[in-house]
């Protein structure tokens, strides 16, 4: 990385007096454009470009190959109406506000929990944190055999019996189970995280003043983190409405179609020639995604204000 | 500039390592409690993966769950050779390396590059250009650059883990940049007196100072191309250049698959993240933490 005139003394720059101000009004050197364009450059050519690209053929009728002409919003409106589309983001909204709820009462519950006076905090620390380092495929690989075949044997009653995996009033359940189990720690982590940014002293004070511990929750922990909660919100949601891996370990989209979630429908036109068709779908789960992540910021930076 | 000093220094000192020892004030048992049945529920499914690993098919009728007397190892040996381990976890350290390298040497160059230059447009809208990308989600354009990657022939590990690096730009760049901005610009300056070129600047004086935010970017990126299954099942069309996890689907679609086998396979799978992260727990947890706290 280091140039030839790094390690020759007579290629240094001549040290002027007033070199450090003038450096300020000098503006970006060569080092800095080398280090900014390309990046942006390789950015654009693989990220931005596919999604303009994707953007552009979502109005054709491309299959993927061959020729193709404009068919203008002909894929949005088809989409709009296919049933199958439809119950993917049924299933996808319905289940990734179920996870962020879930997710972020439990973490709030944990991150106090190992934040308060518990003996072997350490220990219990690093036991919570582990889903956060595995594979969701490969957990959900184990926890499809727990559901099929463990808890059946357990359990001598109702869907847990039957297998919930199995039932298509049910399965969903399943893949909000495994998705909280992993994605657990990361919630929690930052809930700790704006537990440690909490001063001690407030509590003392509280405690002066004749709180409870319930109390200094409600009306100490909760507000001074609400930051946090939205950080935490906004990043969930965003994870769980592009559900694929943990769905894919566990049901495959099925029983039928229950569980597929929109990614899954997407990645599924891959081969069926349904290409500009699930391009079009694409390109209204990434207005979807903007719309509630916008949506979501707004209300809940709202309500803290409040 | 004395000012952006303090704070420096008092964002960085944010995230100190927890204490292990409990306070000396009294233990509350009923959280301890509460927390360690809720620990049962990680713990359980772990303890299933290693128990029917280690089990053979004859015991493992019923729910599995009880305890191995008889050990059969060559579940491991079995597992080994039918997913091809020494193969797809090579695959797997290959991509994970090239991820956390560059996550890290790219965007905390960029970074820099666009906060000691935030007064240029280029640098600025640069900026606010990628920030702007950040809300693209993998899906989206999956199909296109499917297609794009196997145009330009990247479509193997190294454009997989390309992909990494480039997904994770933006956030990544939004980390060091609130980062380097802590960083007073008087000792870049004092360097610069000294001779020093902007490159040997960023090599020596900026990029070791980094070191805390490069740690959090790196187990990200560790984390997020390590455990991955979309994007490499997607990009790599060569089947026997698959990850670790990707490898994992052998079994899940036959139905004649030896469960104990499986969950050997499952369990050399997620073995290694689980025990650096043991060993490096500390780091980890402090790393992401200060992820978070940004």
């Amino acid at each position: 990385m280091a140039t030839v005139t790094d390690t020759t003394p007579a290629g240094r720059a001549a040290p002027r007096p007033d070199d450090g101000a003038a450096r300020q009004r000098q503006g970006p050197a060569l080092a800095h454009y080398l280090l900014l364009l390309p990046p942006v450059v390789l950015f654009s050519f693989f990220i931005v470009l596919p999604a303009f690209q994707g953007a552009f053929y979502s109005f054709t009728n491309y299959v993927g190959f061959g020729s193709w002409k404009f068919i203008g919003l002909t894929n949005y409106l088809a989409a709009l109406g296919d049933p199958n589309i439809r119950h993917s983001y049924i299933f996808t909204l319905y289940f990734a506000f179920t996870t962020t709820i879930v997710v972020n009462l439990l973490a709030l519950f944990i991150a106090i929990g190992l934040n308060s006076r518990i003996r072997w905090r350490g220990g219990f620390r690093t036991v919570y944190f582990i889903p956060m380092v595995v594979s969701g495929l490969v957990v959900s690989y184990v926890f499809a055999y727990l559901f099929n075949t463990s808890i059946p044997g357990i359990v001598g009653f109702g869907p847990l019996h039957s297998g919930i995996l199995t039932s298509s009033t049910w399965a969903w359940l399943g893949v909000v189970f495994v998705t909280t189990w992993q994605s657990l720690p990361g919630a929690t982590i930052i809930f700790l995280a704006g537990l440690s940014t909490i001063d001690g002293d407030v509590y003392e004070a509280a405690e002066l003043d004749g709180a409870d511990g319930r109390r200094s929750l409600r009306w100490m922990t909760l507000p001074l983190l609400a930051p946090f909660v939205i950080i935490n919100t906004v990043l969930s949601l965003k994870g769980f409405l592009g559900a694929y891996d943990i769905i894919i370990g566990l049901t495959n989209g099925g029983p039928g179609t229950a569980t597929q979630s929109i990614s899954l429908t997407i990645i599924n036109g891959l081969g069926t020639g349904d290409y500009a068709y699930q391009l079009a779908n694409s390109m209204m789960f990434f207005i979807l995604t903007i719309v509630l992540s916008v949506a979501q910021l707004a209300f809940l930076s709202r309500t803290n204000r409040k | 500039m004395t000012a952006t000093a303090t704070t420096g220094t008092v964002i960085a000192d944010k995230v100190p390592p927890r204490k292990s020892k409990p306070p000396k004030e009294r233990v509350s048992w009923s959280a301890t409690t509460l927390i360690a049945l809720g620990s049962l529920f990680i713990l359980i499914p772990l303890y299933f993966t290693i128990a029917m690993a280690l089990k053979t098919q004859a015991q493992s009728t019923g729910s599995g769950f009880q305890f191995p007397t008889s050990i059969r190892w060559a579940n491991f040996s079995d597992a080994w050779e039918l997913v091809d381990f020494p193969r797809a976890a090579t695959v797997s350290i290959l991509i994970a390396i090239v991820a956390v390298a560059g996550e890290v040497l790219i965007s905390a160059g960029a970074a820099w590059a666009i906060a000691r230059n935030f007064d240029n447009k280029l640098f600025k809208y640069s900026f606010y250009y990628i920030l702007a990308a950040m809300f693209i989600p993998f899906p989206v354009v999956a199909l296109a650059q499917i297609r794009l990657t196997a145009a330009v022939h990247i479509d193997n590990p190294l454009g997989v883990a390309l992909l990494h690096i480039l997904f994770s730009l933006p956030f990544n760049i939004l980390l060091f940049t609130a980062f380097i901005r802590t960083i007073p610009v008087t000792l870049e300056e004092s360097s610069a007196i000294d001779g020093c070129t902007p490159w040997r600047t960023f090599t020596r004086v900026v990029f070791p100072l980094l070191g805390p935010m490069s740690a959090t970017v790196g187990i990200f990126a560790f984390l997020g191309s390590w455990n991955d299954f979309m994007m490499p099942s997607l990009i790599t069309a060569n089947a026997s250049h698959q990850t670790l996890p990707v490898v994992q689907n052998v079994f899940a679609g036959s139905l004649s698959a030896n469960y104990n086998v499986a969950m050997a396979s499952y369990l050399l799978a997620m073995a290694p993240s689980i025990i650096g992260y043991l060993f490096a727990q500390r780091f980890v947890i402090s790393g992401v933490m200060r992820g978070a706290v940004k």
